[in-house]
C-alpha cells in the first residue's frame, strides 16, 4: 500500500531522548543521508556534560537537531516540525521549543511511571490532553524493536539498545530518504560484530516498513533537492574543517604539521582527526596539560613546523603565558579557542561567544596577536588555512575562533580542488651574511631561522629584545620601540586582509554586525525582514583584531549599528572603544544559538517602529 | 679532519670550548656554580662531533635559565617551568637537534614540576641540567622544594615546613631512562656523567648540586670540602663495589632489605662483603637514591640508572613512517574530498 508524498521546502527534525539511547548516532545519519538526497541542511547536537546521565531525568537528555531543505539555507531553525521523543524526559525539555501544530513522535513504551515521575509528570502527558495543540503519533518503539528482533540471539538489553534505529528508519520512510548509506554504515561499524549488525539494520527496516504499513501515518513527504552552487560537495562538522584546514595550510606551505593540544570539550575531535592523518607529515602531541601543549607547538614552530595549538575557553587561560612568549619570539603559531559556555567549566557542551575579549587581551602586557573568526561549519577551513597564512607571513602567534555550535554542527561544503588553494610561502633563513635574528622586512617581520642551520646560530627567548641584534636589552627606549614596533606589525596585517563587505543597502538606517557562528541566524534573519520590507543590512566579521581597514567608514553609513552576541557585548565594546560609536546590544546566553524570531523582535524594537 | 656525528654527517671542523662561548657576558654573581657547570658543557661539546648549530639550549626562568645565552648555539630562554615542555616540541618536531634544557630546582620541580615528570615518562630525547641550589636565587632567597625542613629562609623566617623533594627519586619514579647526579665542584666527574647523558638516547636527567654563594653559601660544603667529602660522598660507578672514606675504608653492605655502613678496616668486613654497583639495576638505584635522606650514610654521587628503552621521537617517527608505507603519502586533493561525497551539476 503507498500513501500520498506531500512536498515542503524545508523540514526541522530534532531527536532527543537518553544521553545512551544514540540520538548523536542517530541525527548524524539522518545527516549524512539527507546531504547525499541533495538537501542544503544545518544541524544543532546537544548533548549532556555528563557521559551517561542517569536514564530518565530530565538532565540526562541529549538531543540532535536538523535543518534540511529544497533553498539554501543557514540555521538548524529555532523551532523543530517534528520532535521524536524517546522518554518523558525528552518531550518535557524540547515541548517548549516545538512548533504549535508541530509532530510529536513519542516511544509510548518509555512513558511509564517511573519515567514519568523522574521527568516530573504528574500525569501522562499522552493522555492527559495536554498536548491538543499537536499531533501526537504514539509508537511503542521499544516493543516493536524487541518483536523485529526475536531470535536474533542478543540479549533483551542489546535488543533494546537497537531502537534509536528504528526511529530512524521511521523518520526515513516519513521523509522518504534511502536506506542504503545507515546499512553500509552499520556494515563497516560492526564489521567484527555481526550479529549486531544485523540486528540494527533489522531495526532500521522494521522502522521504515512500519511507517508503510500502519494506520498512524496518513501521509508522507518529501524535500526535493537544494539548487546549491554546481560542484563536489560533502556534509562537514566544524572541528573536522578546522583540522582539514591546518592540513591543507602546512601541505601548501611545504611544511610539516604539529599539533599539540590537551583533551577538552568540545576541541578534542581535532585531535582525534589530525591524530589519523599521520601521512599528511602531521605530527599530533597529546600533551601532560594546556600549558604544555603550548609550549610543545612554541617548540615545534622554532623548529620550523606549522604549529597548532587547539583548545577551549579554559585551556585558552592556561596557555595565555606561552602565547606572550610567542608573541616575544615572534614564532608563527596557530591558537584554535572552540568556545563554550563560561566562566570557569562553565558549559563544556555547549556554545558561548565567550572568548573574544579574552584572546584579544587576555594577556599580560602589551602582547598583541591577530584574532580571526569562522562564520559557519565548512567556514572553519577557510578561516583555519587563513590563520596559518597570516602565522606564517607575518611570524606571530593568531587565534582562531570557533565554537561549540560551529564545532558540533555540520553543512554542506563545496569541496575546493587542493590546487586551488593559493599556497603559502614560507621563507626559512639561510644565509648567515649580516644575519640578526631580529632584523625586519617590509611588514615588519623578522626571519625564521631554524636550530639545524649553520653560522645562524642565536638566541631568543622572553626577555624584551634589542631591536635588530634581538639581545637582551633593559633600555627604556628600546622597550618603548618595541612595544609599539609590535603593535604596529600586527596593525599592519589590515593591509592584507579583505575590506569588510555589506550585505544590503551600504548605508541607511539599521546595520546588524556580527561575528563567529551567528552568521547563520543573523544573515536569515536580515533576509526574511529585507524581504518583508525593512530596511536593514548585514556586516559579518571574520577578522577581528585587526579590523577590516574600511570598518569605520562602513558602521560610520548607519545610524543605528546594531550588535547580537552571545555574550554581554565583547564586539560592541571593542567597535565602541575603536571607533567612538554607539552600538545597541542584543544578548542572549543561553549557550544554543541566537533565535531568529527573537532576533528579529530585538531589530525591530532597535529600529523604533521604521520600516 | 672530519668525523663522523651518530647520524652520519660530517662534522668538519674540530671545535673547542671556545666555540661554544657567545659574546655576552656572563651575568652571575662572582662565585656562583653555575660557571663550573657552563664550562664543564663547554668543554665536553667538542667531544661530541655534532655540528655546532644542532645544539639547541632550552630553559625556563632562574639564574640557571640564563645558561642558554652563554653558549654559542641555539637557544631559547623560555617562561617559568615550562623549558621541558618547549624542548619537548622541539626535539619531538626535529629528532636531529641535540635538546639541552638548563633548569633549577623551583623551575624544575615547583612550578614545572608536571612538565618534568612527563618528558621522563615519555621518553623524550633531551638532556635535562637541573641544578640544585636549595633556594630561590633569582628572586633573592626564597625557600625552594629542595630546602630542607626547618629551613630560614626570606619567606620562612620560622622555618620551613614543607618536606623536600629528593629529585633523583623523582626522577626514578617518573620512568627516567638515565638518572645521575653531579657536583659542581667536582668538574672532571661532571664532565663524564655530561658526556654519558650527552650520549643516552632518551631523556637524560642530572641533578647538579650547585652552590649559592649570596643566598644559600655552602649549602653542599661537606661534600666538595677535601676534609669532609671523603667520608660524606659515595661514587658510584658501574660494576664497582660501593666503598669510601678517606682510606676507602668504608663500604655499603645489605643486611636483608636495609642497607648498612661497614668498616673495612676492622677485619669482620672485607670487599666481598660490600654490595657491587650496577647502574642498569633500577633496585639498586632506587634504594640508592634514599641515602642522602638517611642520617649517617654518605651522599652518592654518579650514574643511579640507566635504561635502554625506545625514545618517544623515535616511536612517533616510526609511526608516521608506518602509516605512510601502509597508506602511501598523503594526497590532499583526495583527503578533501574524502567521506560521503555527491555532486550538484549546473542545471
Amino acid at each position: 500500500m503507498s500513501k500520498t508524498i506531500e512536498t515542503l521546502d524545508d523540514v526541522v527534525i530534532r531527536f532527543a531522548g537518553d544521553s545512551g539511547d544514540g540520538m548523536q548516532l542517530t541525527g548524524t545519519q539522518f545527516t549524512n543521508t539527507t546531504a547525499l538526497v541533495g538537501n542544503d541542511l544545518s544541524t544543532l547536537p546537544d548533548y549532556p556534560a555528563e557521559i551517561r546521565a542517569p536514564a530518565g531525568t530530565l538532565f540526562g537528555v541529549s538531543s540532535f537537531q536538523l535543518h534540511f531543505s529544497s533553498w539554501d539555507i543557514l540555521t538548524p531553525g529555532d523551532h523543530p516540525d517534528v520532535l521524536v521523543a524517546m522518554n518523558p524526559a525528552a518531550l518535557k525539555v524540547h515541548l517548549k521549543d516545538l512548533k504549535k501544530g508541530g509532530v510529536i513522535i513519542a516511544n509510548i513504551d518509555s512513558f511509564d511511571d517511573k519515567n514519568l515521575t523522574l521527568a516530573g509528570y504528574e500525569a501522562n502527558p499522552l493522555s492527559s490532553g495536554s498536548l491538543s495543540n499537536y499531533q501526537v503519533i504514539e509508537v511503542p518503539i521499544t516493543k516493536l524493536t524487541l518483536n523485529a528482533l526475536q531470535g536474533s540471539g542478543l540479549s533483551q538489553k542489546e535488543m533494546v539498545r537497537c531502537k534509536n534505529f528504528f526511529a530512524l528508519g521511521l523518520m526515513y520512510w516519513m521523509y522518504s530518504r534511502p536506506l542504503d548509506t545507515t546499512e553500509q554504515w552499520i556494515k563497516e561499524k560492526f564489521g567484527k560484530e555481526p550479529q549486531i549488525a544485523e540486528a540494527n539494520d533489522k531495526a532500521l527496516k522494521a522502522g521504515f516498513y512500519y511507517g508503510e504499513s500502519t494506520e498512524a501515518f496518513a501521509a508522507r513527504f518529501e524535500v526535493k533537492p537544494a539548487q546549491l552552487k554546481p560542484g563536489l560537495y560533502r556534509n562537514i562538522t566544524g572541528n573536522e574543517a578546522t583540522a582539514l584546514g591546518v592540513v591543507a595550510a602546512a601541505q601548501r606551505a611545504g611544511l610539516p604539521l604539529y599539533y599539540a593540544s590537551y583533551p577538552i570539550t568540545p576541541a578534542s575531535d581535532i585531535l582525534h582527526n589530525l591524530s589519523a592523518y599521520k601521512n599528511f607529515n602531521v605530527k599530533t602531541y597529546q600533551a601532560e596539560d594546556e600549558i604544555a601543549a603550548a609550549g610543545a607547538a612554541v617548540g615545534a614552530s622554532y623548529a620550523g613546523s606549522l604549529a597548532v595549538t587547539g583548545t577551549s575557553g579554559p585551556g585558552a587561560a592556561l596557555k595565555s603565558e606561552t602565547i606572550s612568549l610567542g608573541i616575544m619570539l615572534e614564532l608563527p603559531l596557530v591558537i584554535v579557542d572552540v568556545q563554550r559556555g563560561g566562566p570557569s567549566t562553565g558549559l563544556p557542551t555547549k556554545t558561548e561567544q565567550s572568548d573574544l575579549m579574552f584572546v584579544t587581551y587576555g594577556r599580560h602586557g602589551e602582547a598583541p596577536a591577530p584574532v580571526i573568526a569562522a562564520a559557519t561549519p565548512a567556514d572553519c577551513f577557510n578561516m583555519a588555512y587563513e590563520a596559518a597564512r597570516i602565522a606564517i607571513k607575518y611570524m606571530t602567534p593568531v587565534y582562531l575562533l570557533t565554537d561549540g555550535y560551529l564545532a558540533n554542527g555540520s553543512e554542506p561544503w563545496l569541496v575546493p580542488d587542493a590546487k586551488d588553494l593559493s599556497p603559502i610561502p614560507v621563507h626559512f633563513r639561510t644565509d648567515p651574511e649580516n644575519f640578526n635574528p631580529y632584523s625586519r622586512n617590509e611588514n615588519n617581520v623578522r626571519p625564521w631561522a631554524l636550530p639545524g642551520t649553520p653560522g645562524l646560530e642565536h638566541r631568543i627567548g622572553g626577555l624584551e629584545k634589542a631591536n635588530i641584534t634581538g639581545d637582551v636589552s633593559y633600555d627604556p627606549d628600546n622597550h618603548d620601540f618595541m612595544v609599539h614596533l609590535r603593535a604596529e606589525k600586527v596593525k599592519g596585517i589590515e593591509k592584507d586582509i579583505p575590506l569588510q563587505d555589506v550585505y544590503g543597502e551600504q548605508s541607511g538606517e539599521l546595520l546588524v554586525v556580527s561575528w563567529g557562528g551567528t552568521f547563520g541566524a543573523v544573515r536569515s534573519t536580515v533576509d526574511r525582514m529585507r524581504k518583508n520590507g525593512y530596511k536593514i543590512s548585514h556586516a559579518h566579521l571574520r577578522y577581528l583584531h585587526p579590523f577590516p581597514r574600511n570598518l569605520g567608514d562602513v558602521l560610520k553609513s548607519f545610524k543605528t549599528i546594531f550588535v547580537p552576541e552571545i555574550n554581554l557585548g565583547q564586539l560592541a565594546k571593542l567597535l565602541r572603544s575603536e571607533y567612538l560609536i554607539p552600538a545597541v546590544q542584543y544578548n542572549k546566553v543561553r549557550g544554543l544559538p541566537i533565535r531568529s524570531a527573537e532576533l528579529e523582535e530585538a531589530i525591530k524594537a532597535a529600529l523604533g517602529g521604521a520600516k | 679532519m672530519a668525523t663522523s656525528n651518530g647520524n652520519g654527517e660530517t662534522q668538519t671542523k674540530k671545535y673547542t670550548a671556545k666555540d661554544f662561548a657567545s659574546d655576552q657576558d656572563v651575568r652571575w654573581c662572582p662565585g656562583c656554580g653555575d660557571y663550573s657547570i657552563l664550562a664543564q658543557v663547554q668543554r665536553i661539546l667538542p667531544d661530541l662531533d655534532t655540528p655546532k648549530e644542532k645544539h639547541v639550549f632550552i630553559s625556563g626562568i632562574g639564574c640557571s635559565s640564563r645558561f642558554p645565552y652563554y653558549m654559542d648555539a641555539y637557544g631559547v630562554h623560555g617562561i617559568h617551568g615550562r623549558a621541558p615542555a618547549i624542548a619537548s616540541g622541539v626535539k619531538t618536531a626535529n629528532p636531529d637537534l641535540t635538546v639541552w634544557v638548563a633548569t633549577g630546582d623551583g623551575d624544575a620541580l615547583s612550578i614545572g614540576g608536571n612538565h618534568l615528570i612527563h618528558s621522563l615518562r615519555r621518553n623524550i630525547g633531551l638532556k635535562i641540567l637541573m641544578f640544585n641550589n636549595r633556594i630561590y636565587g633569582l628572586t633573592k632567597g626564597q625557600y625552594s622544594p629542595t630546602s630542607e625542613l626547618g629551613k630560614k629562609t626570606k619567606s620562612t623566617p620560622y622555618g620551613t615546613i614543607d618536606y623536600p623533594f629528593n629529585p633523583v627519586q623523582l626522577a626514578l619514579g617518573a620512568e627516567g631512562t638515565f638518572v645521575a647526579r653531579c657536583l659542581d665542584r667536582d668538574p672532571k666527574h661532571l664532565q663524564q656523567v655530561l658526556l654519558r647523558a650527552a650520549r643516552h638516547k632518551g631523556t637524560s636527567f642530572i641533578e647538579i648540586y650547585q652552590n649559592c654563594n649570596v643566598f644559600n653559601d655552602g649549602a653542599f660544603l661537606k661534600l666538595t670540602e677535601k676534609e669532609t667529602k671523603p667520608d660524606n660522598v659515595l661514587y658510584l660507578e658501574h660494576g664497582k663495589p660501593l666503598v669510601f672514606g678517606k682510606e676507602n675504608d668504608k663500604g655499603v653492605r645489605l643486611n636483608g632489605f636495609t642497607p648498612e655502613i661497614v668498616s673495612l678496616k676492622d677485619g669482620k668486613s672485607g670487599l666481598n662483603d660490600v654490595l657491587v654497583y650496577d647502574e642498569k639495576s633500577f633496585d639498586l638505584a632506587v634504594l640508592l637514591a634514599t641515602f642522602s635522606d638517611r642520617p649517617g650514610f654518605p651522599t652518592p654521587i654518579g650514574i643511579f640508572f640507566i635504561a635502554e628503552r625506545k625514545s618517544y621521537e623515535e616511536m612517533m617517527s616510526a609511526q608516521i613512517q608506518e602509516v605512510t608505507k601502509k597508506r602511501g603519502a598523503g594526497d590532499l586533493d583526495k583527503l578533501l574530498k574524502s567521506g560521503n561525497t555527491w555532486v550538484v551539476s549546473s542545471n
